[in-house]
Parts: structure tokens; sequence; C-alpha cells
């Protein structure tokens, strides 16, 4: 028998095989996972080099990292899975800082008894991603846990990457007279991932907005490098974002409601579920916070790429010592937009 | 959208804020409560109170059904679980309720517990019919607007003969918990909550109807005017009211006719009738003791009824001290008068159940409002 040619008995059942122990254990069965199922996906001269770690030279210039664990349930969702969102994630939080994004490492955390087949359409679904986002996946690791010990895969995706000189964004350096602009409609994502749940399935055509926004925030940096504030409204929504960084910069924020830009099935959605559009989690949009005289400029920029075409500016920077973000409300009252508390649940009636 | 966003239109509040502050009188003030905690939410959300003259002003009732919960029914919940395994499915605002020694649901889960959250009774039955070696338990709460679902739910679980199915039944009446504010001392005698007139509920019409409430507009000649949950709904319903008491008037109006007859539904409550039967008392946080206030399963469907399946022993509940939550629920005390108040309760640790659900007064005044309600302030002059 020729090694060489014949490295394992059998190829990998990637129709209708599942994850056992044995595929975290070390031996064979892993290496054959990693080689015939990882590495054929991602494949990258990184990875190629077959070591614990990936090698390379670094950029000159202030680096940044950030680290992002996926848990999300369903694993698949109209606009996207786990694995994308794993790439997007973690580019998006490298990119907030006004960062080029270089390379991210994967973690994987399988489930015994888990599909090969769902595996590799996650791994496929990363590794495009990473391709089209140009930020390859230099490294990663592979664990399986005993069945009921997980649900499913969870992926931990780490992202390193290199600031432009002359480009400080930081969440503490939002000023009163500053501009808050978003680059497009909320809620998406949360709204198809309720619509996929289980116990909830309605129809929508809303897909999630799951997205690399380091192509648009460089455009931005470019036009504007004096960006004061950049993240992206993820979990707990723009109303979280914001009162972070009213919090970190020691500042209020006045929003206006008929600014904010949210697709009507979005809002009907979230009307029916007793949810508010505010809070509801997004994977393809950035709040971004600049000095009054380049919010037009950068606005314009913004609209010009694809992912900001919606793009508005939705509030100012105000002074106030308590921190609070109000908001003008579409009826021409004001109220507080809070931090979200717990989970946001469905009312009763 | 469409039918919903053209209730919301600024344009028309505009106009309607000049109709309110032109006919209401200066020279009296106008407390208006509203029951019913989908308008607390939506006076809150939208900031109607900022489109009303000084005078003018909303009293928050006890509208909100995980407030009015009592925390005996809380602890109740908790020991079907602790002491029967069953699985409890949840409507999602009654998970973060506190129970005694501030227990919750959530913390049960945390803990083993099966509780599960559910949308519609329907989720519960199918997860009954999905774990037939489980007893599944519905936490049944709301008022007349909830009823009917769990009415349907247990004439279809007879039909499907399923045996692991029960309800554990907390359905609450709103005319008898308006009654009861009515009565109260605080109220009748004493003077020291006035309330001027009533919204009356929006859902909980469209089944009820109109005409419950006809008695005590005339008893207690206060005017009612049903209204829709949305906020020129609230802001019609207002002008209204204050047109009302203006020519001294205490009618039953109904602002929300495009939901609210005076019958309501009546297959709804041909439903209700079959399977439920009035509660000879009911107790209601805040309110206390509340005759006929609430309704059980009815005999002839007693397998379905938890509260019989399942006997637990409860210990004496004992409410969080210092907590204004009882006081709240009645508009005697504004959120703002409680010593707990954004202290040491928040909705993130909430100690009283008005903290909890949007609905609740507590919450509401939290998220939405705070920074115009300092300590002591009142909105109301």
């Amino acid at each position: 028998m020729n090694a060489e040619v014949k490295a394992f008995a059998q190829r990998l059942d990637l129709k209708r095989g599942r994850v056992d122990m044995s595929h975290g254990s070390g031996g064979r069965a892993m290496a054959q996972l990693i080689e015939q199922l990882f590495l054929r996906h991602f494949d990258n001269e990184w990875l190629r080099q077959a070591n614990d770690q990936a090698s390379f030279a670094v950029a000159a210039g202030r680096m940044v990292m950030s680290t992002d664990g996926h848990v999300i349930s369903p694993l698949f969702f109209p606009g996207g899975d786990i694995g994308s969102l794993a790439v997007h994630g973690t580019i998006n939080d490298v990119a907030m800082s006004g960062a080029r994004p270089l390379f991210l490492s994967a973690g994987f955390i399988i489930e015994e008894g888990f599909p090969l087949a769902d595996l590799e359409r996650i791994v496929a679904s990363m590794a495009r991603a990473a391709r089209e986002a140009g930020v390859p996946v230099a490294t990663g690791d592979t664990k399986v846990v005993e069945r009921g010990k997980g649900d499913g895969v969870f992926i931990t995706t780490t992202g390193i990457g290199v600031v432009p000189p002359g480009v400080t964004i930081s969440g503490e350096l939002a000023r009163p007279g500053d501009a808050i602009l978003l680059s497009g409609n909320l809620g998406d994502h949360g709204v198809a991932i309720m619509s996929s749940r289980e116990n909830l399935e309605f129809d929508t055509r809303i897909v999630s907005d799951s997205a690399a926004l380091h192509g648009l925030v460089a455009a931005m940096v470019e036009a504007a490098p004096g960006i004061h504030c950049l993240r992206d409204p993820t979990r707990g929504g723009l109303a979280t974002t914001l009162n972070e960084l009213a919090r970190q910069s020691g500042v209020g924020m006045k929003l206006q409601e008929t600014a904010i830009p949210i697709d009507p099935a979005v809002s009907a959605a979230s009307e029916l579920l007793g949810l508010d559009p505010l809070y509801i989690a997004n994977e393809g949009k950035l709040v971004c916070i600049c000095a009054g005289e380049d919010a037009g400029r950068l606005l314009h920029v913004m609209r010009q790429h694809p992912l900001g075409r919606r793009a508005a500016i939705v509030g100012e920077v105000i002074d106030d010592p308590h921190a609070l973000v109000q908001m003008e409300t579409a009826f021409g009252g004001s109220r507080i937009v809070d931090w979200l508390s717990g989970e946001q649940l469905p009312r009763i009636c | 959208m469409r039918y919903v966003e053209e209730f919301r239109r600024r344009d028309l509040a505009q106009r309607l804020a000049a109709a309110i502050a032109r006919e209401a009188d200066p020279a009296r003030q106008y407390r208006l409560m509203e029951f019913c905690g989908g308008h607390t939410h939506a006076i809150f959300r939208y900031g109607v109170q900022d489109l009303m003259p000084p005078n003018v002003g909303f009293v928050h009732g006890p509208g909100c059904p995980v407030c009015v919960l009592p925390i005996a029914r809380i602890d109740h919940a908790i020991r079907l679980l602790e002491q029967h395994q069953v699985i409890l499915c949840s409507y999602g605002d009654m998970l973060r309720v506190p129970g005694s020694g501030r227990h919750s649901l959530l913390k049960a889960k945390a803990a083993g517990a099966d509780v599960r959250m559910v949308y519609s009774t329907r989720d519960a039955l199918n997860i009954a019919r999905q774990n037939p070696q489980r007893q599944v338990v519905f936490f049944a709460i709301g008022f007349e607007t909830t009823t009917p679902p769990t009415a349907v739910a247990i004439r279809q679980a007879r039909e499907a003969g399923l045996k692991n199915f029960s309800v554990f039944c907390n359905h609450v009446l709103t005319p008898a918990a308006i009654h009861n504010i009515l009565e109260s001392p605080e109220v009748r005698e004493m003077g020291t909550v006035s309330i001027d007139g009533f919204f009356g509920p929006s859902h909980v019409s469209a089944v009820i109807g109109s005409r419950p409430y006809e008695f005590f507009a005339e008893e207690f000649q206060r005017p009612v005017v049903i209204a829709g949950f949305e906020p020129l709904d609230v802001m019609q319903s207002t002008l209204m009211l204050i047109r009302q008491l203006n020519e001294g008037r205490h009618e039953v109006e109904n602002e929300y006719t495009r939901v609210v007859s005076r019958d309501g539904n009546l297959k709804a409550q041909a439903l209700v009738a079959e399977v439920f039967e009035l509660r000879r008392r009911f107790e209601w946080r805040g309110l206390g003791e509340v005759p006929y206030s609430a309704l059980r399963i009815k005999r002839c469907y007693a397998e379905f009824d938890a509260e019989r399946r399942f006997a637990v022993t409860l210990a004496p509940a004992a409410e969080v001290r210092g907590c204004e939550c009882p006081r709240i629920l009645r508009g005697v005390k504004k959120p703002v008068d409680c010593r707990l108040f954004g202290n040491v309760c928040t909705p993130d640790n909430p100690m009283g159940s008005c903290m909890v659900s949007s609905e609740g007064a507590c919450a509401a005044y939290w998220s939405y409002g705070r920074f115009r309600q300092p300590a002591g302030e009142e909105s109301v002059a």
C-alpha cells in the first residue's frame, strides 16, 4: 500500500457522515477532517505550511486585534449562516478601528453527531466570505465535544489588522456637535434570524444584512481620516451601541426617529412581535460619529458604496452629563432610548 | 405597515394637541387613568405626554397582566417545575418576574428546570405532542384578550386526547379590577387619588365589548373612552374625555370603532364561558383579594387544570420590603415615589413586577422617561 497515494483508508463521507469523537482526538481521523474539509475550502499559503501557527511578516504601523465567539441558532438563516457570520463579524470588529483587516483565525467546537454535510456547507460559506473579503483564515483549531454538550457548532474567529497612519478612531472621541451617521436599514439580521427560529417561523422577504464592512470603512477613512467613532450595532442594536458610545465619551445623543432608515417589512415584523427595531441586531451596518463639517462628505461617500446606499444622518451628539440617548419621536414627542435590559422579550398583549 | 403608520402621523398629532390645548380648561386638572399597559407603553414610546398641556396628565393603571400577578402564583409555577419536573411553557414577559426570594422562572431555568418561552398556546400544544413522556403545563396569564386562545387550547387538547397537557390558569378580568380601583378608599373617600376619567382597554374591549363599562360610568360618574393602542388613538380619546368632563357628562364612548363593538366578540365569549368559570376571589398584586375577578377551569375540563393535577406545597409568599408596586398599580404613587426605583430596582435587576414588563409603569418610566422625572417631581401639577 502506498501511503503517499492513499493516506486514509476511506474518503470522508461528506453526504451522510457525522462528526464523531475521533475527529477531535488529534489522530488520523482529525488529520483527514482537516485535510479533506477545512484545508480544501480555506486553502491558502499559510494553512498549507501545516504548522501549529501561521507565520507572516508584520506590517508597519499600529495593529489591532479582535475576537468573537459565534453561537447562533439557527445555524443557517436567510442571507447567511454561522460560517459567513463568523468571518464578517470579526472583520467588522477589526475594521471599526479604521484598520485594514489582514488575517483571521478560526476555532471550531463541534458537537458529536453533527452532520459532515452541514459542516462542509458552513466551512465552504466561511471560505467564500473570507475570499470575497480578501482576508484569509491563516490558522485554525478543531475540537469535538460529546453529544449534548454543544449546540451543533460554535465558531470563534480572531482577526488582526493594521490602522492607516493618521487615523485614530475610538469610542471616547464623540464631542457635542458631532453628527451621527448610520450606514443603512436597521434590524434586517435580527428579523431574518427570528423568522427562521423553530417556534416562530413567519414568511418574510427580509434576509440578513451580514456583510464585511472594511471596504466601506476604507472609503470613509480615505474621505475623512478624522472620523471620531465607528461601531457596528450588532447585539442590542443601535440603541445599545449609542449608549455605549455616549457613556465612553461622556456625552448625550439626540436622534431623529424619522431619519432612521428601517425596511417596512422589518417594521411590520417588529410590530407584530412587540419588538423595537432600535434594539434588534445588525451584522452589516455601522454607526459613524464625526465632526459636523465632515458629515456631508462622509454621507456622500457612504452612499456611493454598495453597503451604504441607504446611509443617513440620524442625529447629533449633545452635551449631557447623564450620557443619555434621547430621540425625538416621529410623533413629535421625545423619549429616552435606554440600554436593552436582559433579552428583548415579546410582549403578551 | 400601512394602516398602522397613519395612526402615528405627526401632523394629525399636532392638530389634536392644539385642540386639546384649546379645550382643556386651565382652571382645572384632568387626571386620566389608562387602565391598560398597552396604553402606558404607547404614551411613553411616542412621547404623548410632551404634547399635552401641563394640566392634563396620565395615571398609569394596573392593566399589565404580568404586573398584577401576585408573588404566590409565580412561586406556584416554580414549584410545578421543582416538585413535578414539568415542562412549563410561558409567554416571554413572565420569565423575569421575581417571586419570593427574588427567584424567577429564568433563574429556575438556569438551575436546570425546563422552561420554554412560547408565542402562542399552539406552541405549548406542540411541545406536549412532541414530549409524550413529559407533563407539559401552559402558564396562562392575561386579561380577556388572552383568555379565548387558552380556551381553544384546552378544547384542542381534549379533542386530540392529550394526556400530558394542562393549564395553570391565571386569567383575570378587567371590569372587576376597574371596579376595585374606583371602590378603593383612596379614590372614593380620601380623595388622595383623583381619577377624572378612564381610557378603556383596546384588545380586551374587542372581546368583551363596550357594554361592561356602562355600569362604571353611571355608578361612579366617570367618563370612559375605549381607546386604540396607537398614539393618535390615545390623543383623540384624551380629547373626547376632556370634552365629556367639560360638559359634565360621564358616558361610555368608543374611539376604537374600527375594532370594538358594544357587544364584543360573541364567539370568543361563548368559548370562554364553555371552558372557564368565575373564581370566588383571586389575589391581585396591588389590589389584594378581589372578588369574582379571575377565571378557573370548569369541572368538566378538570383534567386539564394543572392546579388540580399537581399538588404543590407553598411557603407563604413574601413581598419585597419597600417595593411600592401595590400602590403604583392603583395610581396612588408614581414610580419615582418608590425608594427602590432606579436605585436597587431597574429593568436589569427588577425587585417588583412593575419593573419587568415594558407595559409596567416603572419600566416605562425608567426606559423612556426618567430624564424628565427627577425624583419627587410630579408630571401633573
